[in-house]
C-alpha cells in the first residue's frame, strides 16, 4: 500500500493546539463519525499560520485547506485569532489572482467542547471539496471570472466587515 | 537521524479500525527511520520500556509515537524518551486514535491516513532539535477571586501553609452565596454559624489582604509571574477610619433602598452593612441610593460619623499586585425566572424564588426569620414548590440539571415546616436528584417525617384566586392535571454562570462553555486546573456545585498551588520564538504584534538593530514568527521549515 498513489481526495488541517485541535479531540472521544479526507498540522495558534502555508499547500496539490482556531475573544494567546481573522481573510480574496479556486479554502473557529460543530464543519468542507474534485493545480481552476462570486457567497468566517480594526499589522 | 517509530494499537481502539502492523511496516521505508514496531498498550509501563529498550538497541536519536492525542499523552512519551537519554523535544505524536480510528469505520482509508499522519510526524521531527527549558523564580504569592465559600476555603488554606493570599472580592463583603443561606442540608447546621468563623478567619489571618468591593481589571504574566491590576471601587467610606458601628445606617434619611442582599425583599438604607457578620464590616454608599449624590444636600452621615470616614469624593482606585498563581473562585449566579412567564414571578409578590425564600427563613433576613408572605405579610398555610425552573429546560437554554435544587427543596420545606408546624408543603418535581452522602435519607425525611407532598410533574401555569395563588400542572404519576391552592409559591430557581465570568475569562486567558462555565483542564483527571498554566478552578465557577464540593475543590486548588510553590523555580517551556540576527531587517513588526511584549530591542556593536526575544516572557504563539517579512524569528518546534515539511509530505 501506498498512500501517495492512491486516488484519495486530500484535505490539509491547520488547527490551533488549544481550541480547534482539543475540538477534534473532542469529536473523536464522542466518535462522530467525519469523512477521511483531513489531515491535521497541529500549530499553537491561529496567529502563527503563516499566508504561505494556504497557498503553498493548494500550489502544491492539496484539494483543500482548513484553517481552524478559538472563537474570537477566546484567544489563548489573547489576539492571536484577530490576526489570523485579517490575515486569512485576505488570503482567501487573493487566491483567485493566482488562478486558485478560493472555494478550496476555509477558515473558521472551533472551541474545545465543540466537539459536534466540528465534526460538521469537517463534513460540510469535506462536501464542497468532493463537489470541487482533484485540485487541477495552480492557475488551472477556472475561477478568475466567477472569483468574486466565489468569495461572497462561500464567505469564509463570514464577518468581513468585522475584520476592520484601527490597529495595522 | 535515526528513527524509531511505535504505532500503538491502544487495545482494540485503534486497532480495530486501523491496521497499525501495515503502518508500522510502511514507516519502514521513509527517510531515517530504522525501527518500526506496533504494540498493544505504548503508554503502559511495559510499553514504555519497549520504546527505551529500542533507544537503547537501535541507537535512535528520535522517537515517533502513533497513539491518541498529543494533548493525552506526549508528556507521558516525552518523559519516557527523556529516562532513555533523548532530549524530550525529539519526539512526535501521531493522532491516530482522536483524528482517525475513532472518527471513521472504513479500514482501507483509516490505515492510508494514519500512515500519511506518521510519515507527516516523521518529517517535523527530521528537523526537531534538542530543546532546553530554562529556569524561572516563582513568585509565592496567590491570588484568590472570589469570596465565596470556595474562594475562602482556599485563601485559608493557602495561608495557613504559609503563603502570602490575595483575596479579591466583588461585593462588598465576602461569603458569597452560601452568606445568605439560612441553614444547609443536610444536616441542617446554620450556615453563618459555620461559614462566619471562616470569615473571620480571612480578616484576622495577616498573610491574607483583602480586597473586597474589588474586581480584578488586568492579568499579564504567566505561570510564578503574573501581574494582576485590581481596581478598589470607590465605597465614599475610607475603610481604615471606618468602624461598623452602623450609627449612619441608623441615621440615613434614605431608607427605601431596595435591600440587594436581603434578595429585594426588603429594603436599607442607602449608606450599609449588608449583613450583621459582614467581613470586612465597613458601610458603603450606594451611590444611586443616596441622597447627598442625588439633590447635593444631606451629608448626615458625615455630620454623625465619629471616625470622620466618610469621603463623598472617593474615587476608584487602581492597585497592582504580584503573583505567582490564581485560584478562581467566582461561583454562580442565580437564573432569573422571567423567561417563564406563565409563573408570575416578578408579576404576583407570592411567587418568590428559592434564594428568597431563604432570606424569609433567616433570622436576619427581611421578616426577622417569621415565615410570612411579602404580599401581606401573612403566614402561608399552603406553600408550593416548583422544581426545575432554569434547569434541565432546553427551551430556556439551560440544559443541565443545577444539582443542588431538589436538595434545597427538602431543606426548604422542612425548615418551613419547623417554623409553622401546621404549614402544608407540596413539591412538583421532575426527578429527585440526591447522590450525596445522606442527602436521599434527607429526602426521604422530608417525605415520611415531615409529610411533604411530592408530585411528580411540571407545572403549567400560575395563577391568582382571591388572595392565594393557583398553581396548576400534571402529576404524571397519577396521570391526571392537578391544582393547588397555595399561599406562597416558591421556584426552585437553578444556577447559571456568574455574571461577568465570560469577561473575567478572557482576562485570565481561560476558557469556558456555552453556558460560561469555566472549562478544566479534563474533565475527569484534571479537575481543578485550566488550560492556562499557574490558573486553578475552585467552586461554582466551573459548573453547578453544592458546599461540600465546593470547599473540597477550594482545597484541592489550594494543594495545587502549594505544588507549585513547592519549588523555588519553574521550568519554562522552550518552545519559545529565537531571531536569526544576521537575518533580522530590524523592521519591528515582532514588536508591535507581539501580546506579551516579550520581544526587545538589542543594539549590536555595529549600532544594527535587531529583535531579541525574552524567553520567560514568550508563550510560544508564533504571532511573531508569521509576521517576520525574512523569516528571522522562528518559533521553534514549529519553525517554518518544520510546518512545510509536514505539508510536503501530506501534498508532495
Amino acid at each position: 500500500m501506498d498512500e501517495k498513489n492512491d486516488k484519495q481526495l486530500r484535505i490539509v488541517g491547520f488547527l490551533c493546539n488549544w481550541c480547534s485541535y482539543g475540538g477534534a479531540d473532542t469529536a473523536g472521544v464522542c466518535r462522530f463519525k467525519q469523512p477521511p479526507l483531513l489531515r491535521i498540522i497541529r500549530i499553537p495558534c491561529t496567529g502563527r499560520m503563516d499566508p504561505l502555508f494556504v497557498v503553498k499547500a493548494l500550489a502544491q496539490g492539496a484539494d483543500g485547506v482548513l484553517v481552524s482556531g478559538c472563537h474570537p475573544k477566546d484567544c489563548h494567546y489573547a489576539v492571536g485569532n484577530f490576526y489570523a481573522r485579517r490575515r486569512l481573510e485576505l488570503v482567501k480574496r487573493f487566491l483567485p489572482f493566482v488562478g486558485l479556486d478560493p472555494r478550496r479554502f476555509h477558515y473558521t473557529w472551533v472551541s474545545a467542547s465543540e466537539g459536534q460543530r466540528w465534526q460538521q464543519v469537517v463534513s460540510e468542507f469535506s462536501a464542497v471539496i468532493q463537489e470541487l474534485g482533484p485540485n487541477p493545480g495552480f492557475g488551472q481552476d477556472a475561477v478568475t471570472e466567477n472569483a468574486p462570486q466565489a468569495v461572497s457567497s462561500q464567505g469564509g468566517a463570514g464577518d468581513t466587515e468585522r475584520c476592520i480594526s484601527p490597529r495595522s499589522l | 537521524m535515526r528513527i524509531g517509530v511505535f504505532v500503538c494499537q491502544c487495545g482494540t481502539n485503534i486497532a480495530s479500525t486501523v491496521d497499525t502492523g501495515a503502518v508500522a511496516q510502511r514507516a519502514l521505508d521513509y527517510p531515517d527511520v530504522v525501527f518500526a514496531t506496533d504494540y498493544m498498550y505504548t503508554c503502559s509501563e511495559p510499553g514504555q520500556q519497549e520504546i527505551q529498550k529500542a533507544i537503547a538497541e537501535h541507537r535512535l536519536q528520535g522517537v515517533v509515537v502513533a497513539a491518541c492525542s498529543p494533548r493525552m499523552h506526549e508528556a507521558t512519551f516525552r518523559r519516557a524518551v527523556e529516562k532513555a537519554g533523548l532530549n524530550r523535544y525529539m519526539f512526535e505524536m501521531a493522532n491516530i486514535r482522536e483524528h482517525v480510528s475513532w472518527i471513521g469505520q472504513d479500514k482501507g482509508a483509516n490505515t492510508l491516513k494514519a500512515m500519511e499522519l506518521v510519515r507527516m510526524a516523521v518529517e517535523k521531527l527530521r528537523r526537531n532539535e534538542p530543546l532546553f527549558a530554562s529556569e524561572v523564580p516563582i513568585n509565592k504569592r496567590v491570588l484568590v477571586i472570589g469570596g465565596g465559600v470556595a474562594g475562602i476555603q482556599a485563601a485559608l488554606d493557602c495561608a495557613d501553609a504559609g503563603l502570602d493570599v490575595v483575596l479579591v472580592e466583588r461585593e462588598q463583603s465576602i461569603g458569597g452565596k452560601m452568606a445568605k443561606l439560612d441553614k444547609t442540608f443536610p444536616t441542617i447546621d446554620c450556615s453563618s454559624c459555620i461559614l462566619g468563623p471562616k470569615m473571620v478567619d480571612v480578616a484576622q489571618k495577616e498573610n491574607i489582604t483583602l480586597h473586597a468591593y474589588s474586581e480584578v481589571e488586568a492579568v499579564s504574566g504567566y505561570i510564578g509571574n503574573f501581574t494582576v491590576k485590581i481596581r478598589k471601587k470607590a465605597t465614599y467610606v475610607d475603610w481604615d477610619a471606618c468602624t461598623g458601628c452602623g450609627l449612619c445606617m441608623e441615621k440615613c434619611p434614605s431608607k427605601k433602598t431596595v435591600d440587594r442582599f436581603n434578595e429585594n425583599l426588603g429594603t436599607t438604607s442607602a449608606i450599609q452593612i449588608p449583613f450583621p457578620q459582614a467581613i470586612p464590616k465597613k458601610a458603603r454608599i450606594q451611590k444611586d441610593a443616596c441622597r447627598y449624590f442625588a439633590t447635593g444636600k444631606c451629608k448626615v452621615c458625615q455630620k454623625i460619623c465619629p471616625t470622620n470616614a466618610i469621603h463623598y469624593d472617593m474615587e476608584d482606585r487602581e492597585v497592582v499586585e504580584e503573583v505567582g498563581a490564581i485560584i478562581v473562585a467566582t461561583g454562580y449566579d442565580l437564573f432569573d425566572p422571567a423567561p417563564y412567564g406563565e409563573y408570575g414571578a416578578g408579576r404576583y409578590p407570592d411567587v418568590i424564588t428559592g434564594i428568597q425564600f431563604e432570606r424569609i427563613l433567616s433570622a436576619s433576613g427581611p421578616f426577622g426569620g417569621h415565615v410570612k408572605r411579602p404580599s401581606d405579610g401573612k403566614e402561608p398555610k399552603d406553600i408550593v414548590f416548583v422544581a426545575c425552573v432554569g434547569s434541565r429546560d432546553k427551551s430556556v437554554d439551560r440544559p443541565y440539571c443545577s444539582g443542588i435544587c431538589c436538595m434545597y427543596i427538602a431543606k426548604q420545606a422542612i425548615l418551613a415546616r419547623d417554623h409553622l408546624p401546621g404549614v402544608q408543603c407540596y413539591v412538583f418535581y421532575m426527578d429527585i436528584r440526591s447522590p450525596g452522602k445522606n442527602y436521599d435519607e434527607f429526602v426521604r425525611r422530608a417525605i415520611e417525617e415531615y409529610g411533604v407532598q411530592y408530585i411528580r410533574g411540571r407545572v403549567g401555569k400560575i395563577y391568582p384566586r382571591g388572595d392565594r395563588m393557583v398553581v396548576q400542572g400534571a402529576d404524571t404519576l397519577l396521570g391526571a392535571q392537578v391544582e393547588v391552592e397555595a399561599d406562597l409559591v416558591v421556584l426552585a430557581t437553578g444556577v447559571e454562570s456568574s455574571r461577568g465570568a465570560k469577561e473575567l475569562a478572557e482576562k485570565l486567558r481561560i476558557s469556558y462553555d456555552q453556558y460560561g462555565f469555566y472549562m478544566e483542564s479534563h474533565p475527569k483527571l484534571r479537575p481543578v486546573e485550566t488550560n492556562t498554566a499557574g490558573v486553578y478552578l475552585a467552586g461554582a465557577c466551573q459548573g453547578p456545585k453544592d458546599i461540600p464540593a465546593s470547599v473540597a475543590q477550594g482545597s484541592a486548588a489550594a494543594s495545587k498551588v502549594l505544588a507549585l510553590f513547592a519549588r523555588d523555580t519553574i521550568a519554562t517551556d522552550p518552545q519559545v520564538a529565537g531571531v536569526l540576527e544576521s537575518v533580522c531587517i530590524g523592521c519591528g513588526k515582532c514588536l508591535s504584534v507581539c501580546p506579551f511584549g516579550a520581544i526587545q530591542w538589542k543594539t549590536l556593536r555595529d549600532g544594527s538593530r535587531k529583535a531579541e526575544v525574552l524567553e520567560t516572557v514568550c508563550q510560544g504563539c508564533g504571532l511573531c514568527n508569521a509576521t517576520c517579512p525574512p523569516k528571522a524569528i522562528q518559533l521553534k518546534h514549529f519553525t517554518d521549515d518544520q510546518i512545510l515539511a509536514e505539508l510536503d509530505a501530506l501534498c508532495a
